[in-house]
């Protein structure tokens, strides 16, 4: 087993975050990570926005667990977007063996309706569907050693994971009342662990802390605050003199003209006003008691080597 | 090709033609104006901004409906509940004979109003005590995009206000804003909700035998995995509803073709990232392909740089030659400050240019981005200039 198995101890990692922070890189960087070392991680999307194939550059996932990506060590990433009317088609067949009979349901759009009417029941057949693959096993043997899901943002993520709450409205027996206790008692076990993702702005960071604690008032595990994107503070100097940028200038022999150094001094004065307020938020983040992790800003955008990079980052942290 | 260094302080040179932001807020004939765009982007400030400015400079008298505003940003502008009534924002230059008002939607206010609307109030207080009506109504996907069409609608029809901004839900795509209404229109016109409660009404047509064939089956299905209590409720439900789906129908087709008409002005509002930059251009597809009145895009967060002359290269070559010498150790990181700003605005320019050479026919105009997250009137006034 590789080292991160103590440092990451969960078995399905939700990844939350303000829309805009990267959660779908995150998640899909954690993926990578934990499959380091010969294991084998499934990643999840259940919002139909094909963000992980995007993030691949590969076709259109269909409703299948497929390979995306192979790690050094024989570790295997593999990728599912769950689509609830498929996933209801699957759970009917399972327990119904409806077959075609749901097939023509589909086409007349039943199932586009059930699914629409009740949220709460399209939301405890999609993390329905990523319970039953975090504890599958064949042959005795748990088939993923990790599942790494790309949840709804912030804003939606306690009525997400509060399923049963939001099926109790509706039905107060059957199945599906049993089902989502299933995936209630789930998320609310060690196995699971809630990751926020942020960028050090006041808006994400506001929305990180209300979504702690909301999940916490709910009794589900929040794991780690991952503030994406950070940058080295460039300016360790507190003040930026007119005067001294001018000297500073002549000395590595640029142009010392006042438009020049006027107009570096108002940079570095907005950089220092930035770099004050990221050091605030940071602080803020390390207040609320969850475990902080930065992942560095990529300028080349999150392609392919990115992506291991934040994989690397994140299981050493 | 441009050098590097051209790009710095050139940020409003887009290829696209500039926005005229003012022509449109000016314009009597532009009534509504609709921002859209992926979450995070900032488009509650730039609503709010050009309501102020609106206000400020045409003398128009302006409604912003927001539907999620950052706290502070609300209770800057007199919000400080979601209480669906506009109020009139305080501090703002009225010698131009404008107003500014502000209201934040409540969705499940919004929705009780129209179910009054459009039924006798005995049938009313049956739909608000079903339970199918109390989750669809706080959290059926798409009703806040639905009932920030309808309080739109609502606005405009009293033909109170010269301009309406809406700032519209941080929805998971764009565009379920555009498609929300109807999802919610085909759920509500019944067919599926009389097949599934009572599906011997379907009958006589054999090409539906199967399909009626699985409803019972599905029907039963339901029963047993929901329990039957759920399909009475349902029943009740339709049974309520019923009497109201014209009017909402109604409505809803009505609003809609309020968005095609010429006096509403859609605004694309998108930061310098490569996925709102794409959801950018989503938008402007379907809203092409709708017929809607595409206005221009606003790229919100642009950098800026202000010593313009310098290049990211030089200014790290000196930066490291300064820190060889071991001298001048300010300087040399305000020259990595303004080398790292200069990259940054590439990048900017090269994810913003994927839209406008893809609408080289809309109109762009940017925004800088500023050192602190704007939540005060003087701030909106700020992004307003910048906008104008």
């Amino acid at each position: 087993m590789g080292e991160h198995v103590n440092k990451w101890p969960a078995r399905l990692h939700v990844v939350t975050g303000k829309g805009g922070t990267g959660k779908t890189s995150v998640a899909a960087a954690l993926a990578l990570g934990l499959a380091a070392g010969g294991h084998r991680t499934l990643l999840v999307e259940v919002e139909g926005r094909q963000g992980i194939a995007q993030l691949f550059e590969t076709e259109q996932l269909p409703y299948k667990e497929l390979r995306i990506a192979t790690v050094a060590g024989g570790g295997e990433v593999r990728a599912l977007a769950v689509d609830p009317e498929e996933a209801l088609l699957e759970y009917l067949d399972l327990f119904y063996h409806l077959g075609a009979a749901g097939r023509a349901l589909r086409k007349v759009g039943a199932i586009d309706f059930a699914t629409t009417i009740a949220p709460g029941l399209r939301d405890v057949l999609l993390t329905g569907k990523v319970k039953e693959a975090t504890t599958r096993s064949h042959n005795g043997k748990r088939v993923y050693d990790a599942v790494v899901l790309d949840a709804p943002p912030t804003g939606r993520i306690g009525r997400f994971l509060n399923v049963t709450a939001e099926t109790a409205k509706l039905t107060k027996m059957g199945p599906i009342k049993t089902q989502s206790e299933g995936v209630a008692s789930l998320l609310r076990s060690p196995i699971t662990s809630v990751h926020v993702v942020t960028l050090l702005e006041e808006m994400p960071v506001q929305e990180t802390l209300d979504a702690i604690a909301e999940l916490t008032a709910l009794r589900i595990p929040v794991g780690r605050i991952i503030v994406n994107a950070a940058k080295p503070a460039l300016l360790t100097a507190g003040k930026v003199t007119k005067a001294e940028l001018k000297r500073g200038l002549a000395e590595a022999g640029l142009p010392t003209d006042p438009a020049t150094v006027a107009g570096l001094a108002t940079e570095a004065k907005d950089y220092l006003t930035r770099q004050g307020i990221e050091e605030s938020l940071r602080t803020e983040l390390g207040e609320s008691g969850n475990q902080v992790i930065e992942l560095p800003f990529l300028p080349q955008g999150v392609d392919q080597a990115g992506l291991d990079e934040l994989a690397a980052a994140l299981v050493k942290a | 090709m441009r050098s590097p260094a051209d790009y710095s302080g050139l940020v409003a040179d887009l290829t696209a033609e500039r926005l005229d932001v003012d022509d449109l807020l000016a314009d009597p004939a532009t009534r509504i104006i609709v921002c859209c765009g992926a979450g995070g982007v900032g488009k509650t400030t730039t609503a709010a901004a050009l309501g102020l400015r609106a206000a400020e400079k045409h003398g128009r008298r302006t409604v912003v409906l927001t539907i999620d505003p950052a706290r502070r940003l609300a209770q800057s502008m007199g919000l400080s509940e979601l209480d669906n009534t506009p109020r009139q924002v305080k501090g703002i230059d009225g010698e131009s004979g404008g107003e500014l008002h502000a209201m934040m939607l409540d969705m499940k206010r919004t929705f009780d109003e129209v179910v009054q609307q459009h039924t006798t109030p005995q049938r009313a207080s049956e739909i608000f005590a079903n339970p199918f009506y109390q989750a669809m109504s706080s959290t059926f996907s798409g009703t806040q995009e639905y009932m920030a069409m309808e309080k739109l609608g609502q606005l405009r029809s009293t033909d109170e206000w010269d301009l309406i901004v809406v700032d519209t839900p941080p929805s998971r795509s764009a565009l379920d804003f555009l498609d929300a209404p109807a999802r919610l229109s085909r759920f509500l016109d019944g067919r599926m909700l009389r097949l599934l409660t009572s599906p011997a009404r379907t009958g006589g047509r054999s090409m539906f035998s199967l399909v009626t064939a699985s409803f019972g089956l599905f029907s039963r299905t339901v029963q047993k995995i929901l329990g039957a209590q759920l399909l009475t409720d349902l029943s009740g439900f339709v049974a309520a509803l019923d009497s109201m789906f014209g009017g909402f129908r109604h409505r809803a087709d009505e609003t809609y073709r309020i968005l095609q008409d010429p006096q509403t002005a859609f605004l694309l509002v998108a930061a310098p990232e490569r996925d709102a930059v794409r959801e950018a251009a989503y938008f402007a597809e379907r809203l092409v392909a709708e017929r809607m009145p595409l206005a221009g895009l606003v790229l919100n967060r642009m950098h800026r740089a202000e010593a313009d002359s310098l290049s990211a290269e030089r200014s790290e070559t000196a930066a490291a030659a300064l820190d060889a010498a071991g001298e001048q150790e300010m300087t040399a990181d305000a020259l990595r400050v303004h080398a790292s700003l200069v990259r940054q605005i590439r990048r900017e320019m090269t994810v913003a240019a994927t839209f406008t050479d893809a609408f080289p026919g809309v109109p762009a105009v940017s925004v800088t981005a500023q050192p602190a997250d704007v939540h005060d009137v003087d701030g909106l006034r700020t992004i307003g200039a910048l906008l104008a």
